[in-house]
């Protein structure tokens, strides 16, 4: 009963268990959802899956399973992020075990009632609770934005070394706080149509609606529901990042500012869609990301230099070969902030190009197409977040040695070659021509599939070794369980 | 060093694998002994439109053509138009007149107004139709595969040409679905020897060079080719590939955009478009390897 009872509290309990726990959900719901769709499809597997796992998969219900697959996906990451502050930030301890145990409860209800609604036949009792679910991990970011509230005495930031006000307001906490809380009212603007549509049964995803002239308000807060959420996750899981640097100095205080305008007038322009200002509304949302991206490379030029800094310590004149040496010396500090910048290359940039010569381009192509890019587009972000963490996560289970540059090198090299060949795919149109596009297409494919594959294979390796650690009385479970991320900033 | 040549070697190999394809590999023949002059006929009265079954009513009765059209009828069509002056020549691309449509000017919407538009492109090396500078001839073994590489202006001349018009959307939907809540115009499930769609599998797929191709018109009817065998995947009112092979322009012109609409998905898509409710749309002046057409008429 011990056995159980100490592993329990481990998983539960801790920060580092309590993350364990959902990416092993995640890794276990890509790693059987992701055989239905794809080259799983073209080569089989899915009606072999199918078939095995008794999946009840009506055409007509198609939108409405990938709707709460996302959002069971998504709730997860919330909840790991929401571990990541709690672990990080100083709250009070009943906020912090609130929380947890809201976003806890929530995101595995939502996960494990909603695929079953999903995929294995409409049972009402299991959506309700997910809705139950969602509900939950909507209530831990309520508790989450009072526990965050940064104009308490306490949380004050005294090291002029920081972002803060004249009054010592902790400004990286404000941006938190700004962060959390409009990720919560964000989440009604999905909330609210969701339990319109959802009600009725009426799903549909927004890539198919693009070019619609008329769009109903509800439609509009869909579109803008579930493209700030992404952006606010991007968000929250950079000042996380920060917050492990120990991002400080003079790029700090000009970041910190930057970030909480970022995260408003994003906010604000998004909103916006659903009001008279839609007409407006991008060019709300360009000047909010503009300052949101600016803090982000901030904080790269802060975390590569400490990196180089740290690196070539002790060496009187380093050259440029050692600082790239310094920089590169460690993927798992490295690949978090690389991830970021490329990023730039297989999102932004291709986001702003579909923003600039949307009409003279691409939306000369036909409208599947376009759902291409639009879709390509952001599974490429969510991927990013994903593997983000997951640099992270190797990085606070404390891999060393050559497992820890395998990781984290397996990581940033099958990641960017996936996103770089999805992104080939996306814009495929521009360098060759329907008919011609065979050979290119399974070539980019493969790359995809074989970088995204061969990751799911180490953070499956990681997974396993994870679960043998377990059952060892003194295995690395233990150390971690009284470990806390806020002890290992800046290491 | 070693590793440095590895790399190269390997991205030698993928550059490799993005070679060019034969646009012109040799094709199986067969036939289908589906009529594609025929025309199916549709009652007037209430059906189920939409993936989530909105009753609609259709007012009226109306045929709709068995098959798409072929490239054989198309051909027959340019060399007739061309001759008597329907159609012309411009740019290296056959031309024909359109009288515009309504520009209100919403946000992204590209002006449709009277003048000559694209047809078909005669420089295309993935069009089914050869032009000697005098007539059009069929490409050999395309005879019976549906016309491709037309715009919707090439799709509404053709079906103009015979005082027939293009089918409105639900026309199209009603004439794939009949009046139950289907997705497919066969049922409810798809086998993969139902349609011709992205790595079915079919005879005139080669995934490893060209990808996928057209299938003869009516080629899903129940009858089994060499060793090939399909499922009779005709829809209640009897018309063939209402799903897959080629999207399908429809008629519509709505009201503050220029976009115009298809159906049914097509050999490049994956079977979630195959749905009878999926919709596709682009420009008018858009043609594609994956786009047809069939055309409607008053009963």
């Amino acid at each position: 009963m011990q056995f159980v009872q100490e592993r329990f509290n481990y998983l539960f309990k801790s920060t580092k268990g309590l993350i364990l726990v959902a990416i092993a959900m995640i890794a276990l719901e890509t790693a059987i959802f992701g055989l239905l769709s794809g080259p799983m499809a073209e080569f089989g597997v899915r009606d072999v899956v199918v078939g095995a796992l008794k999946m009840d998969l009506a055409p007509a219900e198609r939108e409405g399973r990938i709707i709460i697959l996302y959002h069971s996906i998504a709730m997860a990451v919330v909840a790991i992020e929401t571990y990541m502050i709690t672990g990080l930030l100083k709250m009070k301890e009943f906020y912090r075990t609130a929380v947890r145990a809201l976003v806890t409860g929530g995101y595995l209800m939502a996960m494990v009632f909603g695929m079953g609604f999903a995929y294995w036949g409409h049972s009402w009792p299991l959506h309700g609770l997910y809705i139950a679910g969602l509900t939950l991990v909507f209530f831990a970011g309520v508790v989450l934005v009072v526990a965050l509230w940064p104009w308490r005495a306490e949380y004050r930031q005294e090291d002029t070394a920081y972002a803060r006000t004249k009054r010592g307001v902790d400004l990286e906490r404000v941006a938190f706080f700004a962060a959390a809380l409009t990720t919560v009212v964000s989440a009604g603007f999905g909330a609210i149509p969701g339990s319109y549509f959802g009600n009725g049964f009426r799903a549909f995803l927004a890539e198919n609606i693009i070019r619609y002239p008329e769009k109903t308000t509800m439609e509009y807060s869909i579109i803008g529901h579930l493209h700030i959420m992404l952006a606010l996750i991007a968000i929250m899981l950079t000042l996380i990042v920060g917050r492990r640097f120990d991002f400080k100095g003079l790029l700090h205080k000009l970041a910190m500012p930057l970030m909480i305008l970022g995260t408003i007038v994003l906010n604000l322009g998004v909103w916006g869609v659903v009001t008279p200002l839609e007409p407006v509304a991008h060019m709300i949302i360009y000047v909010g990301a503009t300052p949101s991206m600016l803090a982000a490379l901030c904080l790269v030029i802060f975390g590569w230099d400490k990196l180089i800094r740290t690196g070539v310590a002790g060496v009187p004149k380093p050259t440029l070969r050692q600082k790239l040496g310094a920089l590169l010396r460690d993927p798992l500090k490295f690949g978090p902030l690389w991830q970021m910048v490329f990023m730039n290359f297989t999102v932004s940039g291709v986001g702003i190009l579909m923003a600039v010569r949307l009409d003279e381009i691409f939306r000369v192509w036909p409208a599947r197409e376009e759902r291409i890019e639009l879709t390509g587009h952001w599974h490429i972000l969510s991927a990013i977040v994903a593997t983000i963490i997951l640099l992270y996560y190797g990085d606070m289970i404390g891999l060393k040695g050559r497992i820890r540059k395998l990781y984290g090198w397996s990581i940033i090299i099958l990641s960017n070659l996936a996103f770089a060949s999805g992104t080939a795919f996306e814009m495929k149109r521009l360098f060759t021509a329907e008919a011609a596009q065979q050979p290119l297409v399974n070539t980019v494919m493969l790359l995809v599939d074989f970088g995204l594959g061969m990751l799911l294979v180490v953070l499956a390796l990681v997974m396993i070794w994870r679960l043998l650690d377990l059952f060892k009385k003194k295995g690395r479970w233990k150390e971690e369980a009284g470990h806390e991320l806020s002890a290992e900033v800046g290491g | 060093m070693k590793r440095m040549l590895k790399m190269c070697w390997l991205l030698g190999a993928l550059l490799a694998a993005c070679g060019s394809v034969d646009l012109d590999a040799p094709i199986p023949v067969f036939d289908t002994e589906v009529d594609s002059q025929a025309w199916a006929s549709v009652p007037a009265g209430e059906f189920l439109s939409g993936q989530f079954n909105d009753p609609v009513t259709i007012d009226h009765d109306y045929a709709i053509m068995v098959t798409d059209v072929t490239v054989a009828q198309y051909v027959d069509f340019l060399n007739a138009a061309l001759a008597d002056g329907s159609l012309e020549i411009a740019d290296g691309q056959i031309v024909g007149y359109y009288s515009g449509d309504v520009f209100t000017g919403v946000r992204h919407e590209v002006e449709i107004a009277a003048g000559d538009y694209l047809i078909v492109p005669l420089d295309d090396a993935a069009s089914r139709f050869a032009f000697d500078g005098n007539a059009f001839a069929v490409k050999k073994g395309y005879e019976n595969h549906p016309m491709t590489n037309v715009s919707w202006f090439g799709a509404r001349a053709y079906c103009g040409y015979y005082d027939w018009r293009l089918p409105t959307e639900l026309e199209w939907e009603k004439a794939a679905r009949g009046s139950d809540d289907r997705p497919f115009p066969w049922g409810d499930d798809l086998a993969r020897n139902n349609a011709n769609y992205y790595a079915s599998r079919d005879p005139f797929e080669d995934m490893g060079s060209f990808g996928s191709r057209t299938s003869p018109v009516g080629f899903y009817n129940g009858r089994t080719y060499d060793s090939y065998a399909t499922l009779d995947s005709a829809s209640p009112y009897g018309l063939y590939d209402m799903a897959g092979n080629v999207w399908q322009w429809s008629g519509d012109v709505y009201e503050g955009m220029h976009y115009r609409f298809m159906r049914g998905g097509s050999k490049d898509t994956y079977e979630m478009d195959l749905r009878v409710w999926v919709r596709n749309n682009a420009t008018p002046e858009y043609y594609s390897p994956g786009v047809g057409f069939r055309c409607a008429r008053e009963p």
